[in-house]
């Protein structure tokens, strides 16, 4: 059987083998995208947690734009206004409070709206931050194996054997609270599994013959494990990257809502339910619940989008 | 076999040995403790000399290697705000913890092994459909926010359970636990399910997983060919190797949910090592961090390599494999 090309993803291949094995009579095989997007369009589960994490990615974008009013702008927030419930109208009469304001007198859709896209925004340049130096450490190690291998592994190893939060939380006591902090140790506690992951697909793809190959054409490493070996890992890194989303999306909430994570300045969903959290006991349940119900939908969007795709990936898994 | 425990015995005390570098720096070194220590009036000569009586005019390694002595003595300073021993502090917190997080390890292989097992012999039934959605619900959603809504619902809405604190306990064995009476446990319900929640669907779907291969496996179908009964077949022939990847992420996920439990408490107000590190954060309680931190991490680390060992015990394939 011919190998494929260095381009061609892995799961491609398997998939066309396993199902037609007259491959050669037939027009070229579908990208390997167009495949994937083809088999997860087949998923109910997946297609509507998609569609769901569409419209909050577009929400988020669009935040400015629709936002009936910027909730961190005093101009157009007043005090008077605090502890609506949801569907009250304002002072002026111009504006329903569609699902209430907060203890400042926020409406309080708009500033989920305006949560929503911090939240998003840190999770995902988290996520892919973390993504970037995992790869380069995982395919770095696949590489040169031996002693680079053994002594960057261990420290995966390690990095990975502490718990997450307790890893955010020494680092967030050093740093002291901001965006770019939170940041970094998002980053720090994700690179790991990336990492990981990387090394286990690139081991596989390093012993098959095409590397061999391009590394008997004398390509200089960089290019050998860019254009050679992380294309053909490129599956499972999906999944994790989808999975890692969701997992930075949470923890940044939870330190938030703990007071160690992003500043007042910034706040994110998970701040609004801390600030929120205060009112649940007087039955002002709008003030936190709504936030929690968007932060809940985006991760469980992500996480179901991320479980799909971890089967449509995997055609062995795809019954 | 030996090997490999030494392998994880060495490993284990690395991540320690580099955690204390990382908290000592992180924590001593970023912006001059003195300055929290000594009164705002206090002269320089005054800070010199206070600097001097607590070494913080040692250069750093100096001042590491006299942390690192102190902390194999026990002694991790003393917290600025109680002004008394931090690991003092912790250690008379760590049985609430611990109760919670063993409550919740209960709660959590109580409902995910019977549910987990059940929907992985049943697949594509409406259970098993209902036990992935709720395993997906459960591992996804924030645990505070479910905490909350715990709150919101049966303490604020029906009024059945308290929204925080821990209630009155009873002294069992020197210790303080909640568990022995009725209103005890009132208090401890919500914690441990809030906590447990995540742990729950974990163990579901583990259960499942793994019920499912051990299900089709010639063994079992052959046990069946023979006449075996439903429950004998449940029991004693597929509940024993269901239950080893189960037992050991049970261990693991214990060390997790002590770490994690500081969201429950600072949530519920549970009086545990988890709501006095968010305080001392806050307060900027430098030796109560360092303390909880080193102490969590140890506890951490042993559970670890216990579940290691254990592992080793349950599943004699890797004991003579490894030997």
């Amino acid at each position: 059987m011919p190998q494929p090309s260095p381009n061609t993803m892995d799961m491609n291949a398997t998939a066309v083998s396993g199902t037609d094995s007259a491959t050669a009579t037939l027009p070229p095989p579908e990208s390997p995208w167009r495949l994937t997007a083809r088999r997860f369009g087949r998923r109910l589960p997946g297609v509507i947690a998609a569609a769901f994490l569409m419209l909050l990615v577009l929400l988020a974008l669009a935040a400015p734009l629709i936002a009936p009013q910027d909730p961190y702008d005093l101009a157009q927030v007043t005090i008077v206004e605090n502890e609506r419930a949801p569907g009250a109208l304002s002072d002026d009469g111009r504006t329903t409070f569609l699902l209430g304001t907060d203890g400042a007198g926020r409406d309080m859709a708009s500033a989920i709206l305006y949560g929503l896209r911090i939240s998003l925004g840190i999770g995902v340049a988290s996520a892919l931050v973390a993504l970037a130096v995992g790869t380069v450490v995982g395919l770095t190690a696949a590489y040169f194996g031996g002693k680079v291998d053994a002594v960057l592994m261990r420290i995966v190893d390690v990095q990975l054997s502490l718990p997450t939060i307790l890893v955010a939380l020494v680092l967030l006591a050093v740093l002291g609270q901001g965006v770019d902090k939170t940041l970094l140790a998002l980053v720090l506690v994700q690179w790991a599994t990336f990492a990981r992951n990387v090394r286990g697909s690139a081991m596989v793809e390093r012993n098959k013959e095409y590397i061999e190959a391009a590394m008997g054409q004398g390509l200089p490493a960089h290019r050998l494990m860019l254009r050679h070996m992380l294309p053909n890992c490129m599956a499972p890194l999906v999944v994790t990257t989808t999975n890692q989303m969701a997992n930075a999306i949470t923890l940044e909430a939870t330190m938030s809502f703990l007071g160690i994570g992003l500043p007042q300045t910034e706040p994110s969903l998970g701040l609004l339910i801390s600030n929120g959290f205060d009112y649940v006991l007087s039955h002002q349940y709008w003030i936190s619940v709504f936030p929690g119900l968007a932060l809940v939908l985006l991760v469980v969007s992500i996480s179901v989008v991320g479980d799909q795709l971890r089967v449509v990936l995997n055609p062995k898994l795809d019954t | 076999m030996l090997d490999m425990l030494a392998r994880r015995a060495l490993q284990s005390v690395l991540v320690v040995f580099v955690m204390s570098i990382l908290a000592f720096v992180g924590i001593n070194l970023v912006g001059d403790p003195i300055y929290l220590l000594v009164p705002p009036d206090a002269t320089q000569v005054e800070i010199a000399r206070a600097s001097k009586a607590l070494g913080l005019d040692l250069p750093v390694h100096q001042q590491y290697g006299r942390f690192l002595l102190n902390a194999l003595h026990g002694d991790l300073g003393n917290s600025f705000i109680f002004n008394r021993p931090a690991v003092s502090l912790i250690l008379e917190r760590m049985p609430a913890t611990l109760e919670l997080a063993v409550a919740a390890l209960i709660l959590s292989a109580a409902i995910g092994i019977p549910f987990g097992m059940w929907a992985g012999l049943h697949p594509g039934s409406m259970g098993q459909k209902l036990a992935a959605g709720f395993s997906i619900l459960g591992v996804s959603v924030p645990v505070f926010w479910m905490g909350m809504i715990l709150i919101m619902v049966f303490s604020v809405g029906l009024g059945w359970l308290p929204s925080g604190g821990r209630g009155p306990t009873a002294s069992l064995l020197g210790v303080q636990v909640s568990f022995l009476s009725w209103s005890g446990i009132k208090f401890l319900l919500l914690p441990a399910l809030t906590l447990a929640l995540h742990n729950i669907a974990l163990i579901m779907r583990i259960t499942e997983a793994s019920t499912r291969d051990v299900a089709h496996q010639e063994y079992v179908r052959f046990a069946r060919a023979k006449g075996v009964g439903p429950m004998r077949l449940m029991f004693r022939h597929i509940a024993p190797n269901v239950m080893i990847p189960v037992v050991t992420v049970l261990g693991l996920e214990f060390a997790h949910l002590i770490a994690f439990s500081l969201i429950t408490e600072t949530i519920f107000a549970w009086p545990g090592m988890g709501k006095l590190i968010i305080d001392s954060l806050l307060q900027l309680d430098r030796p109560v961090v360092v303390a909880y931190l080193m102490v969590v991490l140890m506890l951490y680390v042993l559970i670890n390599f216990t579940v290691d060992v254990l592992y080793l015990v349950l599943d004699p394939r890797l004991r003579t494999k490894a030997a």
